[in-house]
């Protein structure tokens, strides 16, 4: 019937306009959704893409939240849009976050009540390493046995929650918290805490390093050779084994960034906006930073908006949430809606529809 | 006597090119008529509208008298005209007659289809098993599948796209008798090659394309091939010139190299030994797929080989070492597959140049890529070997076949290799381009570098090697002097197929 025939060449405005068209689709297709819901459409999107960061009454909670939510999905998209380049897909960056989570966190409470300024960077190194070593596993079972890194680090995700659980609920439970499953709070331990560098602005220290990574992958990716050779590696990888790329190396690189960087922003967010290790503490983001890496196209400079974006959906969300109560899943559908969009013009960008005829060649 | 297939002003045109442009001629009954032209000509898109896979702009055709415009291939077989393409459309893992009933419109049952393939195979000696398996065939046996699944529909036309391009000596003999008797049986068959000396054995007329258009017909016979190459090219050819010098020393030395293919239809190396010297072009001839692709990756780094003093590098074991790390000492390779393997499609120009030329033109520096040093260096190449493109940041998947491959050939040569490996250097590439290749290659041996040319072209292995060698079944013969070694020599050094005769 139909069938999809490839454009000699897609047109570049198209390509940055991509995102911005699936944003305007997803706001038409969501007010449709909330029109169902027997909501006022218009003001249910005004409320997510608009109130958070203009409405005077709340702006000056949900603005500082925007650099709050955004940092961790831009970091872990960062370190995604490596492998995503190259043909590894590591979906289980949730599980990466979860886990340097854990490793940061546990390396400061085993220093509690000692203080000192080593101990804050420790944690930040474990809890890079807590994310760098999980996605190993997924990372060694491809090189030495082909499994599929989809499906490992997708379950490597679960096995991290359960093993989060058992933290809170064993060596980890804070001994003042009345036997709930929760580690002691990092804001009572100046050490390990993650403040606000300057008040009510939301800005803390994983929101510098993300900025500074941001950068750094701009440059690798850009201008570096390492860049260049993940890149071949996804397009054509005969040619890039030609051209000397390892492809193990290369999974290993690619699955090890981006579980480091998940690792690190799993710190930054337990040590200062989650505030304690919790079995509530996994919020998604490391799924939601894979719509993030394919909204900003795989591009540093793409992801950070993208990542902006998806913040604002997320806190818009909520609000729409309290004073609309829309359903918490609306806001999620939300989300999917986005990527989904996002894939659907791509494709229209890269290929064009055709009556299927015979006697096209 | 009336036409059996009569074209006239056959106009197809695609977005920015004119693929034919008011092409006619006919076709007697019986006739066996040669289409040539150069990549590009226009020869695929013609046979494609008689075939029904493309459909004319303009332009009728009539067969037996009649109008004919087939809509599709199936109308097209009806019609009773049959295609044997150039790749091949078979299924490794059925049965020589499975492959045969999936490409029939109602095929019989299976008894009667077997009874069938042997008669006709038979018949036309065209020698097949019906319950082997297809992934066990040699190329040419393929090819006898293929011939007699069109057979078995009893054709009155025959189109055979590059037949004899998987062939060895011997086997192309066969063909041709096959086709002869079809001929005298009255079946018309229209031949497509650039392999001239096939034409003028086998083809009562030629009809001569170049660049969509009908430029010539000639009787094969009363040609030569120099002057049918240059109808189809348009102008004269440059004939590069062998200089033998004399060799200095083995730069590149494999000893007793075995090697298991990774590829399960592969053909895994055995005991490979030959030295290639300084100033040597050393021809490796033999049927694609009989080990060439692992031969290329042993010696570009791509696959590791132990022990490592299988392979030598000037007297050190290179066995361990990958491709950068060879590059570095100054074996560079050019592999078969341009788009894919030797070149990153969708990538730039540039990009491609900087893919292997990194290390050896000193293209970055603390990593960072060298802009303007990678632009200079793929500027270099495109001037130096006649790329043409637009510009330095075109995607190499626009380039033709024979620009991209000077592109491929040329990165290599501007470093400066002192062993420089290549596998079938001008497959798929015009006359002009392929003659321009072959004295680059030829201009770097006599500037004392080893080259290692691998071809399923037997003419071009004369023209430019030094010594030749045959690859069958993954082990080298001994390399002997191409100076004084016949054709049919080498044929019989290729093996292959058995030959019977008819």
């Amino acid at each position: 019937m139909f069938k999809l025939e490839r454009r000699p060449s897609p047109s570049n405005a198209m390509v940055i306009l991509t995102p911005v068209l699936a944003v305007v689709l997803t706001m038409i297709a969501g007010g449709i959704l909330f029109a169902i819901l027997g909501k006022n459409p218009f003001e249910a999107i005004r409320i997510i893409f608009w109130d958070p960061l203009f409405n005077e009454t709340v702006a000056s909670y949900t603005r500082p939240q925007l650099l709050v939510k955004a940092a961790p999905l831009i970091t872990i998209a960062l370190g995604l849009s490596f492998g995503y380049r190259a043909n590894i897909w590591n979906i289980g960056a949730e599980g990466q976050f979860i886990m340097g989570a854990v490793a940061g966190g546990a390396v400061g409470l085993a220093f509690y009540p000692a203080e000192s300024v080593l101990i804050f960077p420790l944690m930040v190194l474990a809890g890079a390493a807590g994310g760098f070593f999980w996605a190993m596993i997924p990372a060694f079972l491809k090189i030495k046995f082909n499994a599929n890194e989809i499906l490992v680090s997708l379950m490597l995700v679960y096995v991290a929650i359960n093993f989060l659980g058992a933290m809170v609920t064993g060596p980890l439970r804070s001994p003042v918290g009345m036997n709930f499953p929760v580690s002691r709070n990092f804001n009572e331990y100046p050490s390990a805490y993650n403040g606000e560098l300057i008040t009510n602005t939301g800005l803390h220290l994983g929101v510098l390093v993300t900025l500074a990574a941001v950068i750094v992958a701009y440059i690798l990716l850009k201008h570096h050779i390492f860049g260049f050779q993940v890149r071949t590696a996804g397009q054509s990888p005969r040619a890039a084994k030609f051209s000397g790329v390892n492809p193990n190396i290369t999974v290993a690189i690619c699955l090890g960034i981006s579980g480091g960087l998940a690792g690190m922003a799993g710190l930054f967010e337990v040590t200062g906006p989650a505030g304690k290790l919790s079995t509530n503490f996994p919020l998604g983001y490391g799924f939601t930073a894979i719509i993030v890496a394919f909204l900003g196209r795989l591009n540093p400079i793409g992801i950070l908006f993208a990542g902006l974006l998806m913040a604002l959906t997320y806190i818009g969300g909520e609000l729409a949430q309290f004073q609309l109560s829309v359903p918490a899943a609306s806001i999620q559908v939300f989300q999917g809606m986005l990527l989904f969009f996002m894939l659907a013009v791509d494709i229209l960008v890269n290929f064009r529809i055709r009556l299927a005829q015979k006697e096209v060649a | 006597m009336t036409a059996l297939l009569s074209l006239s002003g056959l106009t197809k045109a695609y977005p920015g090119v004119i693929a034919n442009d008011n092409v006619s001629f006919d076709i007697d009954p019986g006739e066996i008529h040669a289409l040539l032209g150069e990549n590009g000509a226009g020869k695929s898109t013609l046979v494609k509208m008689i075939y029904g896979l493309v459909r004319p702009d303009n332009g009728t055709m009539m067969l037996h008298g009649e109008p004919y415009a087939p809509p599709e291939p199936r109308a097209a077989r009806a019609s009773g005209v049959a295609m044997v393409f150039q790749h091949f459309s078979l299924f490794d893992a059925l049965t020589v007659a499975e492959n045969i009933a999936l490409g029939m419109e109602d095929a019989p049952d299976t008894a009667d289809l077997t009874q069938r393939i042997i008669e006709v195979s038979g018949k036309y000696g065209l020698t097949i098993d019906p319950f082997r398996m297809v992934g066990d065939l040699s190329a040419g046996e393929r090819q006898r599948v293929e011939i007699v699944r069109c057979l078995l529909q009893n054709p009155n036309m025959l189109i055979m796209d590059e037949p004899t391009s998987v062939l060895t000596p011997q086997e192309v003999e066969v063909l041709f008798k096959t086709l002869r008797q079809l001929s005298s049986e009255g079946t018309s068959i229209l031949y497509i090659s650039h392999k001239l000396d096939e034409i003028k054995a086998l083809c009562e007329h030629a009809t001569i394309l170049r660049r969509g258009k009908v430029v010539g017909t000639c009787i094969p016979k009363n040609e030569t091939a120099k002057s049918m190459a240059e109808m189809m090219v348009g102008s004269k050819l440059r004939t590069p010139k062998k200089h033998y010098t004399r060799h200095g020393a083995a730069l590149l030395e494999l000893h007793n190299l075995w090697l298991k293919s990774k590829d399960p239809f592969g053909t895994s190396l055995k005991e490979i030994t030959f030295n290639l010297h300084e100033g040597e072009v050393l021809g490796v001839g033999g049927v694609a797929g009989n080990g060439q692709d692992e031969l290329m990756l042993a010696i570009s780094g791509e696959e590791l080989t132990t022990p490592t003093h299988a392979i030598q590098f000037k007297g050190e074991d290179i066995g361990n070492l990958g491709p950068n790390a060879r590059r570095e000492r100054g074996l560079l390779t050019a592999p078969e597959e341009r788009l894919g393997h030797a070149a990153a499609p969708d990538m730039s120009l540039s990009e491609n140049a900087f893919l292997t030329g990194a290390m050896r033109q000193d293209l970055t520096s603390n990593g960072i890529i060298k802009t303007a040093a990678t632009k200079q260096f793929t500027s270099e190449i495109i001037e130096q070997f006649d790329v043409r493109t637009p510009s330095t940041e075109n995607a190499a998947r626009s380039l033709s076949g024979g620009n991209l491959q000077k592109f491929v050939i040329g990165r290599e040569i501007l470093q400066k290799p002192e062993v420089f490996a290549v596998n079938q250097p001008t497959w798929g590439v015009d006359a002009a381009a392929a003659a321009d290749i072959r004295h680059a290659i030829l201009e770097l041996a006599k500037n004392g570098a080893a080259v290692l040319v691998i071809s399923q072209d037997l003419d071009e292995l004369m023209e430019i090697s030094d010594n030749i060698a045959i690859l069958s079944e993954g082990t080298l013969s001994a390399p002997r002097p191409a100076q004084g070694i016949t054709i049919e020599q080498i044929g019989l050094m290729m093996g292959g197929t058995e030959v019977e005769h008819v």
